[in-house]
């Protein structure tokens, strides 16, 4: 008798590996292990929609228990693996049994960096988790005072979320500028005048010198000398692949759990995918990524699972992102730091979008910002244009007037 | 059975694309396929309430903004994650270069 597929990590990738094994037929067991007591839910709620739409958030299920039982999806629940016996192709559990596989994938995401100094204590939280932002949003309430640490994503829509609910935010970025990992200046510019406009107080390229977190209030004194007294401090600087479990097994890492074009590891039977893995992007050339974005999640969770089943197909996607704050959406798709100039087209409502290309010509990436999803569509269709690794006319992306549509069928 | 509702010009539809349309307090998707033939669906994608006439058609699919969840919009039929919720579909018709949709 087959042992069956098992899946560690009921999050976004885990779970949709889990529904992408039984939509290609398999009908073995299938058992999803999750850390969380909670149903397999969505994360980019929590530091968005959740966290303002009311005082006690509620979680946006992945699927309902019906749903996995429909599937006979076997939810571990509160459970976690503590190792992998590799040769006779088992895990052992958190509660002491053992789970044989035929197929195993390790889809075990992302934790938050955490911020190593001395002095941080309860007023000093993280986001992740939906408990994560049940305990953050206790505090977001007008009059209250909340330091965010990192002007990454996490933090910036954390400190949209907070204003909406009237706390006092100030955002604290040691970099000279906030979001400078992956976004063009000139769409973080934007991003900050919003928040700027919304009374967000900015402190960038300020080291943190000292905390002082006295279970009451935090008090984060900077290297320029400067104080920042807060009620809560969030810290959002970054996160770091899971992997303390693949390492223990022997499965090779670099930047994560290092994985093939097919999100094979080093070991055949084993499988790993989301945000745990780094991987060759084939548009790129194979450069080796590792993407802490939900599309990606989902696309490695279900071309894990065709593999899993001995598909054999390899990663082809673009990566793609957005982040919603206030009024604004940013979208990007592909990675613009491949970019060596860009051009520039503006749409309505002051929305615009920046095409990143090679000297060559060839689009490899385009990010854009404007109110609503004022730039979805046109981020999309350069998504496909980068995939065919197109060489597109430049006088017709910074035309808005011409289709991008038009450009695929050239 | 309800009224035909006149909703917009065949013209202010391109080929392969579509539009919004909101009536007596709802909101209505109105696509023109590759086929020159015209459908309507609901107006908001069934996982997050977004407005599906500013995503992108291709083919016989209308794929969110948002999130790209994908629906076949001459059925309604979801088409993969994160949808997972049909889309309800709307009989249309075309006279005289004006399409008129019936709102049940």
């Amino acid at each position: 008798m087959s042992a069956g597929m098992v899946i560690i990590g009921a999050g976004e990738c885990g779970t949709r590996a889990a529904f992408a094994l039984r939509e290609m037929g398999y009908d073995g067991t299938v058992t999803l292990v999750g850390a969380e007591a909670h149903l397999p839910y969505e994360r980019p709620p929590l530091s968005k929609d959740a966290m303002v739409a009311s005082e006690t958030p509620s979680i946006k299920a992945i699927s309902d228990a019906a749903r996995l039982s429909e599937h006979r999806i076997d939810l571990l629940g509160a459970s976690s693996a503590t190792s992998i016996d590799r040769a006779n192709r088992s895990i052992r559990l958190s509660d002491g049994s053992d789970l044989d596989y035929d197929k195993l994938l390790v889809a075990t995401g992302a934790t938050p960096r955490m911020l190593t100094l001395p002095g941080l204590g309860a007023r000093c939280v993280y986001l992740r988790t939906f408990d994560d932002a049940l305990a953050i949003r206790g505090y977001l309430r007008a009059g209250a005072h909340i330091a965010i640490i990192g002007g990454g994503f996490i933090g910036l829509e954390l400190a949209a979320s907070a204003r909406k609910l009237g706390a006092d935010v100030t955002v604290i970025e040691a970099q000279p500028r906030i979001l400078m990992r992956g976004v063009p200046a000139e769409i973080a510019a934007v991003v900050h005048e919003a928040h700027a406009a919304e009374g967000v107080d900015f402190i960038c390229g300020n080291g943190i010198a000292a905390v002082n977190d006295d279970g009451t209030s935090v008090r984060i004194a900077l290297a320029s000398g400067r104080a920042v007294a807060a009620d809560l401090a969030i810290i959002g600087i970054g996160a770091i692949p899971v992997t303390a479990l693949a390492e223990t097994a022997g499965l090779t890492l670099n930047n994560g759990i290092a994985v093939d074009a097919q999100l094979r590891t080093s070991d055949p039977n084993i499988f790993a995918a989301g945000d745990c893995c780094s991987f060759p992007l084939a548009v790129y050339g194979g450069r080796r990524v590792r993407l802490e974005a939900w599309r990606s999640a989902q696309e490695h969770g279900a071309l894990a699972a065709r593999n899993m089943l001995g598909a054999d197909e390899v990663h082809a996607g673009v990566p793609w992102f957005w982040s919603d704050q206030y009024g604004l959406s940013l979208q990007i798709a592909g990675l613009p730091d491949e970019g060596e100039h860009t051009i520039r087209r503006d749409l309505d409502d002051g929305a615009f979008i920046l095409f990143h290309l090679k000297h060559d010509g060839r689009l490899v990436a385009a990010s854009g910002i404007g109110p609503g999803n004022a730039v979805a569509r046109d981020i999309r269709l350069a998504e496909m244009l980068i995939a065919r690794s197109a060489h597109p006319d430049i006088d017709a992306l910074a035309a808005p007037s011409v289709k991008l549509k038009s450009l695929l069928a050239a | 059975m309800s009224d035909w509702i006149e909703a917009c010009a065949a013209d202010d539809i391109d080929e392969e694309d579509v539009i919004r349309f909101d009536h007596a307090g709802r909101t209505f998707a109105l696509y023109r396929s590759p086929e020159d033939e015209f459908f309507a669906t609901d107006g908001l994608c069934t996982h997050e309430q977004i407005h599906l006439s500013q995503g992108l058609v291709m083919g016989d699919i209308i794929e969110c903004p948002k999130h790209n969840g994908r629906f076949n919009y001459k059925t309604g039929a979801a088409r993969g994650a994160p949808v997972c919720v049909n889309l309800r579909t709307y009989p249309v018709k075309v006279d005289a270069g004006k399409v008129f949709v019936q709102l049940g």
